[in-house]
């Protein structure tokens, strides 16, 4: 493999991370808060579809955008009445919702366009244009790191950046702010943040709904940026990939990086398997690559690459005493 | 909170649950323009209104019994197995393996007995990894299952790429099952395929080109029979049984199962292996019984219908079967609908998506509806009195 292949490698690793790494975060804020959800999927589809259909209406991808983070939120918001409000069971009502997402995303776009559960392609200003970065063009001729630069690091969507950019800042907010430490404790100790008189059903909604918009960043970068439009089932498990990843990075903002662009390395290897076959002595066949993401997830929760704690009242409604 | 009389608890909730997510799919099919009307209609009619229909109604239903049951028996112990389509999916695989490369089987009775056999341990032996993680290694059985979906679906895809598929074949799929191993259907069955004559404008039933009568071909068969069975075993290993009372009692609360002498390991392990025999004899209906074939795919996402085949039917062999056939009308209705209102077949995903909502998840707040209405009459009638 020569340098030129890695690069690219590397710049797809990085641009099918992002949906990855978007969703696990998500995911990172309602778990840490003991909202458990399994629709991070359903969440992204119905982005997706919205942020597509939008997008194609109004030829402006910003509003688009805003029209995703709205679908994904609607998904949240239930997801919280379900098992918030009602203390209904938070795995059923995220595979309640998955369901949901994936038909009624086909139907309504079917119905909307006419094109067989899709959305026009998205071209121009409907899409999210690449950025070069500064100097991207000029550097590119110095040896190794300015076709690193040019190519992995520079060119990609503002999504992207953003999502990168979430990691320090989902960590700043969990560990160093208040609410991050109460948001933290709610998904722990529920009855102590109680006890201080902060609200666990408030700090939970507040966790959902940030799992909303996140996942809806997610879902409208699968449309409108990876690629020109919404398909049916375009996110193709992405949501529990992320899923994985936060279990691999143990709840953790840093480690979910990590473990995103892990998964994300391989699924740019399963779409270049002549570089896997180049490499590998024996022939690695393409379905190996993609179970690897969750065969490594059941080692990782079955404890043999350090033990997976997930949240300590992830998964039990709260119920005050009375 | 006031409790809810037995009868509302075992009929009201789940006849209340179904009738909102009935209607806000009526609201849906509004939504992109349809009348739920002439929608419920063409459903009634395609699926229940001629025994073609109920040849395909019947097919669906008998696999979601399976399912549904696989559900149910995890769900008794407290264990949420998602995984039941990747074990359908193995289990079919059992199936393919015992038709392909085992004995030339001499009749279809004793094919039937080893496939299911074979779907029932493949099935199982999918389902025993997650559930020995859960037992020893307490990892999450939800999220193991649902990763072990995905793991099956890739094992499959290089199985029948690169293994099973008969050399010269284009598609992804195994070798034919011999001739001898194919299940009666409806269509075949004395007694039964009187319904399925095809008759000719005097309505004397037609002979083809060998003097045999001929009969309309449905996919439902005698699976279903066997699918009714299972539901029996599984009523009678639940409630008639010391190891039903196991289960269930670890299901109620584990310290006090525990306290009585009951394993925890031992019923997790159990538990999970018998609901991923019952998943994976589906393949039997699907596999063995219609495509003649192992297929990618070959479940349709029916292991993901048993979740909302079993919270319909209340977590009873008797309501699963129920729900069976509801979930088996709701299929065949919406391939009808996709036929004749070019309605997406994607509105069955909907509807399942919503049950599973109203009946799993806001089942609390159903309750808590029926007891505000319930003591609302109490109270007038103490009134009265």
């Amino acid at each position: 493999m020569d340098y030129a292949t890695l690069l690219q490698l590397l710049d797809s690793t990085l641009r099918l991370a992002t949906p990855l790494l978007l969703a696990c975060l998500a995911g990172l804020f309602s778990e840490r808060s003991g909202i458990f959800d399994i629709g991070l999927e359903g969440k992204m589809l119905a982005a997706a579809m919205s942020s597509a259909a939008v997008a194609f209406l109004t030829g402006s991808v910003w509003i688009g955008l805003l029209a995703g983070i709205a679908a994904s939120m609607i998904f949240a918001m239930i997801h919280g009445l379900a098992s918030i409000t009602f203390r209904g069971n938070q795995l059923i009502s995220g595979v309640a919702l998955n369901f949901l997402a994936s038909g009624l995303t086909v139907l309504i776009a079917q119905a909307m366009f006419g094109q067989g559960g899709r959305t026009p392609p998205l071209v121009g200003a409907a899409r999210f244009e690449r950025i070069d970065l500064p100097f991207a063009e000029a550097l590119q001729d110095v040896p190794v790191l300015g076709p690193l630069y040019y190519e992995v690091i520079s060119g990609h969507s503002i999504l992207v950046y953003t999502a990168f950019a979430l990691v320090p800042i989902s960590w700043w907010v969990l560990n160093r702010t208040r609410f991050g430490l109460r948001l933290r404790a709610a998904g722990e100790n529920p009855a102590a943040v109680d006890t201080a008189g902060v609200s666990v059903v408030g700090l939970r909604f507040a966790a959902v709904a940030i799992t909303g918009v996140l996942c809806g960043l997610a879902g409208a970068y699968m449309a409108t940026a990876l690629q020109a439009g919404f398909g049916r089932e375009m996110t193709a498990g992405r949501g529990f990939i992320a899923l994985a990843a936060l279990i691999f990075a143990k709840w953790r903002p840093v480690a979910a990086l990590w473990a995103c662009l892990l998964f994300g390395f391989f699924q740019a290897l399963a779409l270049r398997s002549d570089v896997v076959d180049a490499v590998m002595p024996v022939r690695v066949p393409v379905p190996v690559l993609d179970a690897l993401p969750y065969i490594l997830t059941v080692i990782v929760l079955a404890g043999f690459i350090g033990k997976a704690i997930p949240p300590r009242a992830g998964g039990e409604p709260y119920v005050k005493e009375r | 909170m006031d409790r809810l009389p037995r009868w509302a608890d075992v009929v009201l909730v789940p006849m209340v649950s179904l009738f909102l997510a009935a209607t806000i799919s009526a609201f849906v099919l509004i939504g992109i323009g349809q009348s739920p009307v002439e929608a419920f209609n063409v459903m009634v009619e395609g699926a229940l209104g001629s025994a073609y229909g109920w040849g395909f109604t019947l097919y669906y239903t008998t696999s979601f019994i399976f399912t549904g049951l696989a559900v149910t028996v995890a769900f008794h112990a407290r264990l949420f197995n998602i995984g039941g389509e990747g074990q359908a999916q193995i289990g079919g695989l059992g199936v393919a393996l015992v038709l392909l490369y085992t004995v030339a089987w001499p009749h279809w009775t004793l094919a039937l007995a080893a496939a299911a056999l074979g779907a029932a341990m493949f099935g199982a032996a999918w389902a025993a990894i997650p559930a020995y993680l859960q037992a020893r290694r307490g990892s999450h059985i939800v999220i193991t299952t649902i990763m072990f979906n995905y793991i099956a679906a890739a094992f499959l895809v290089y199985l029948l790429v690169d293994v099973l598929r008969p050399v010269g074949q284009m598609d992804p799929a195994s070798a034919r099952f011999p001739e001898g191993t194919a299940l009666p259907t409806f269509s075949e069955i004395p007694g039964i395929r009187q319904f399925y004559a095809v008759l000719d404008a005097e309505g004397v039933q037609r002979v083809n080109a060998q003097g045999e009568l001929m009969f309309t071909g449905v996919p439902a068969n005698v699976t279903l029979f066997l699918a009714l069975a299972m539901a029996v075993v599984v009523w009678a290993l639940l409630w008639r049984t010391r190891l039903g009372y196991q289960i269930r009692a670890f299901g109620m609360s584990e310290p006090a199962a525990r306290y009585a002498g009951i394993r925890p390991v031992y019923i997790t392990m159990v538990a999970m292996l018998i609901s991923g025999a019952l998943a994976g004899m589906m393949s039997v209906n699907n596999v063995m019984g219609e495509a003649g074939r192992l297929l990618q795919n070959s479940s349709e996402g029916a292991g993901f219908i048993g979740i909302a085949v079993a919270l319909m039917g209340r977590k009873h062999p008797l309501g699963v079967v129920l729900a069976a056939l509801l979930f088996g009308f709701l299929f065949q209705g919406g391939a009808e609908l996709g036929l004749r209102l070019q309605i997406p077949p994607e509105m069955r995903i909907v509807v399942q998506g919503l049950v599973i909502l109203f009946t799993g998840a806001l089942d609390v707040m159903v309750r808590m509806l029926l007891t505000r209405t319930f003591s609302l009459f109490r109270s007038q009638r103490a009134g009265a009195a």
